[in-house]
């Protein structure tokens, strides 16, 4: 048994981290630092340095772009990017659309998507849930009918991260309504956003953010061109995806330097009796159950990798737990950030614009709130349960 | 990185669980546990055959020299099955023994307790330090060649059975660790909540043999309770496992309703929550066993053992209370081998530290 990672591995965090250091932007790493909100463009600019280097779909087949890395320097290389804080890697296009054309696509359809897809040209979003179809996503009720060379859709999507600034949308449709079991006659369909009869409509958040939208359908000509795989077989797509989106949930390099950050901040907070905050053992005790919840998950995910490494088999349905904990510790990080502040967590935004307004402080309890959602996307953490509890536990 | 055991662990490992799944069963050890010494001579016999007392100690006294992760699989088959021998308190003061003694010391006690001849001791906690491990009252003074130790240490996990203890006391230089024959203690014992044999021991003027530098043996005290908390949290995955498995199976089988009770989904979640705590649990156990056999240093070593520690404790609460409720009021029972789990996990819970010591501890580092 040896829990470090192997000279080869050091040698390539440290390749890894070293690159990041001399590549992310310094504005791009300051409004992460301060937790501002990240629009298009920003998103977009990391996107296309790692683009550049070669390095932003390592798990793409070598000749679309991947980078032939194992599942291991795959998990070092995400949690280096988290530890570091560069701006996400907006999942919908390299690790769900993408891999979703690559396994199911027609070489028409790779060569039309990937390479926008790889060089950050396209932004895309996702049309999985509905207004009644959330956890039960085989619920879904969004029509598309055949017309001759096109499918006419109707139906309204919800939920949809950073619909109002992509091109793009993948979604689930009906296509056959008639049959009884409801996986049966959905389809994947890839839909541009200018098309006409699409109307978007912002969903503002209660930390006052704007990420998430509804997208309405009326009468939406997609191009036959557009269908992923076989019409009706959309479920297979879907829970091919699924697969992906439940990886990498642990989001533990991105805790670790958010932990990192509040015993900064929670040292140079005083306390009520006027000493560091962080030797209050009320705060400090909440503070560590955390670290070690943090430092169980990590280990308990490098397990995985060993595990999956050696058997050369996707994880299993226990990669729910990393799901579970990962966001478990996430709230966790956001409430004890917000609580470390005490009083001054009230203050929301500025009226008159104070330009002395301190926006960090103030982004701490917003935060908080707009963190609650981990818990509940990408398959809310009942689902999770419930994942380990039919497929591991047989109940 | 990797975290499967090797090819012996996994042999004697493996050994050991089907040993006592077939000679060491519920009933067997209830006989064991309910016998005047409680712990049994043929199973130690057994357990020496095996050559589980020679496995952490030199070659040089007759041992294979593993570490904790070489026990790691031992430990986890003896928390499922609740092994009630004294086999960690001797593995804990010979611990000490080879950290501390002299090569003559060590050929002494360790060949013997390799042969499966001598059974150890670790008597250091006394009634007013509670975790602390630097507050010792009990004295020591020379005398002639050797010395005199008199003081009071409770608690003191398989002193009834010890033929040796290895005592802590103060001498006019500080915190010294002594070899102390059993002829020369006096021991009250008692059944400890979770069915081993412990007691307090009393020393007056008891002679005694100094162990390693006079004054200097915090540190050692320090590397052998955090090497025996590495043990009992290995220990505690088994145990750990066992309550997770046995509900699970409980789940299945026990009817209300109509159905099994497994189906209904409060009782799922739950059951999933007892799941992932025994994994946290588990990767918990890899890092203290890894940490007391190859750390940085003491404070890396130590700073693993608390993180572990808290872990498993909360676990252990965790796993085993809701062991209890899901069984309902059958788990409530003497007669169901998961309450006699719960009772070890309660007291793993709070053996060389609880939660808030090793919180403590943690942030002290």
């Amino acid at each position: 048994m040896d829990l470090n990672y192997s000279q080869e591995e050091s040698a390539f965090r440290d390749e890894v981290r070293g690159w990041i250091k001399q590549n992310l932007p310094q504005d791009l790493r300051d409004k992460i630092a301060n937790y501002e909100e990240l629009g298009r463009d920003d998103l977009l600019r990391w996107h296309k340095i790692l683009a550049k280097k070669g390095w932003v779909a390592p798990a793409w087949p070598k000749e679309f772009g991947g980078t032939d890395w194992n599942v291991v320097q795959r998990y070092i290389f995400e949690e280096e990017c988290g530890f570091a804080g560069t701006p996400p890697l907006i999942p919908f296009g390299l690790s769900m659309c993408g891999p979703v054309i690559l396994r199911f696509g027609t070489p028409e359809q790779k060569k039309r998507f990937l390479p926008d897809i790889y060089n950050g040209d396209v932004f895309w979003c996702q049309g999985y849930s509905e207004p009644g179809s959330g956890s039960d996503l085989a619920s879904l009720k969004t029509k598309a009918e055949r017309q001759g060379d096109h499918y006419i859709v109707n139906g309204q999507k919800i939920w949809t991260t950073l619909g109002h600034i992509a091109d793009w949308i993948f979604c689930l449709v009906r296509t056959d309504s008639s049959l009884s079991k409801r996986q049966e006659g959905i389809s994947f369909l890839l839909i541009d956003m200018k098309t006409p009869g699409i109307t978007v409509r912002p969903l503002i958040l209660m930390d006052g953010g704007h990420e998430v939208n509804e997208v309405f359908f009326d009468n939406v000509k997609v191009p036959v061109g557009n269908l992923i795989y076989e019409e009706g077989k959309g479920w297979t797509v879907a829970k091919y995806l699924l697969g992906h989106e439940r990886m990498n949930t642990g989001r533990i390099g991105a805790s670790k330097r958010e932990l990192a950050k509040l015993k900064e901040f929670a040292t140079k907070q005083t306390g009520d009796n006027g000493k560091p905050l962080m030797d209050d053992a009320r705060f400090r005790d909440k503070l560590t159950r955390v670290e070690v919840e943090l430092m169980a998950l990590e280990i308990t995910n490098l397990r995985f990798l060993d595990q999956m490494r050696r058997s050369g088999q996707p994880p299993g349905a226990d990669v729910s737990m990393l799901k579970i904990k990962g966001t478990e510790i996430q709230q966790a990080l956001t409430e004890l950030s917000m609580a470390a502040v005490g009083p001054m967590a009230q203050p929301f935004k500025s009226v008159a614009n104070d330009p002395d307004f301190d926006e960090f402080t103030a982004g701490l309890a917003p935060r908080y709130c707009n963190f609650r959602k981990t818990t509940i996307y990408a398959g809310s953490n009942e689902i999770q349960r419930n994942i380990i509890s039919k497929m591991t536990l047989g109940l | 990185m990797n975290f499967d055991y090797n090819e012996e662990q996994q042999l004697l490992a493996d050994s050991v669980r089907r040993y006592l799944a077939k000679d060491y069963t519920f009933e067997a050890r209830k006989k064991i546990v309910d016998s005047k010494d409680g712990w049994s001579p043929a199973v130690w016999a057994q357990l020496t055959e095996m050559g589980l007392m020679g496995l952490p100690f030199s070659p040089d006294y007759g041992g294979f020299g593993g570490g904790a992760v070489d026990l790691m699989g031992v430990m986890e088959a003896a928390g499922d099955a609740m092994l009630v021998e004294p086999y960690l308190p001797t593995l804990m003061a010979g611990f000490a023994v080879a950290r501390a003694g002299s090569d003559a010391q060590k050929k002494a006690v360790l060949t013997a307790v390799v042969e499966g001849k001598l059974k150890l001791a670790f008597a250091q906690t006394e009634k007013n330090a509670r975790y602390n491990l630097a507050k010792v009252e009990a004295q020591a003074k020379k005398a002639g060649a050797g010395w005199e130790i008199t003081g009071e240490k409770f608690v003191v996990l398989g002193a009834p059975a010890a033929d040796t203890f290895v005592v802590s006391a103060k001498t006019e230089k500080g915190l010294s660790l002594f070899l102390v024959k059993k002829e020369s203690v006096k021991v009250k014992p008692y059944v400890t909540l979770d069915e081993q044999r412990a007691g307090d021991v009393s020393l007056s003027r008891s002679a005694g043999e100094l162990l390693g530098a006079e004054g200097g043996a915090l540190a050692v005290i320090e590397e052998t309770v955090d090497y025996a908390t590495a043990l009992i949290c290995a220990e505690a995955v088994g145990a750990m496992k066992f309550a997770c498995d046995t509900t699970l199976e409980y789940l299945k089988t026990r009817k209300q309703f109509g159905v099994p009770i497994g189906t209904f989904q409060a009782l799922q979640h739950r059951m999933v929550d007892m799941y992932v705590a025994q994994e946290q649990a588990r990767s918990m156990a890899c890092l203290a066993c890894s940490k007391v056999d190859s750390p940085a240093d003491a404070r890396d070593r130590a700073k693993a053992i608390s993180a572990a520690k808290i872990k498993i404790a909360d676990n252990a609460r965790l796993i085993s209370q809701e062991a209890i409720q899901l069984h309902g009021g059958m788990g409530m029972t003497e007669e169901m081998k998961v309450s006699h789990t719960f009772r070890r996990l309660t007291m793993i819970a709070q053996q060389f530290g609880d939660a808030d010591h090793h919180l403590a501890r943690f942030a002290s580092l």
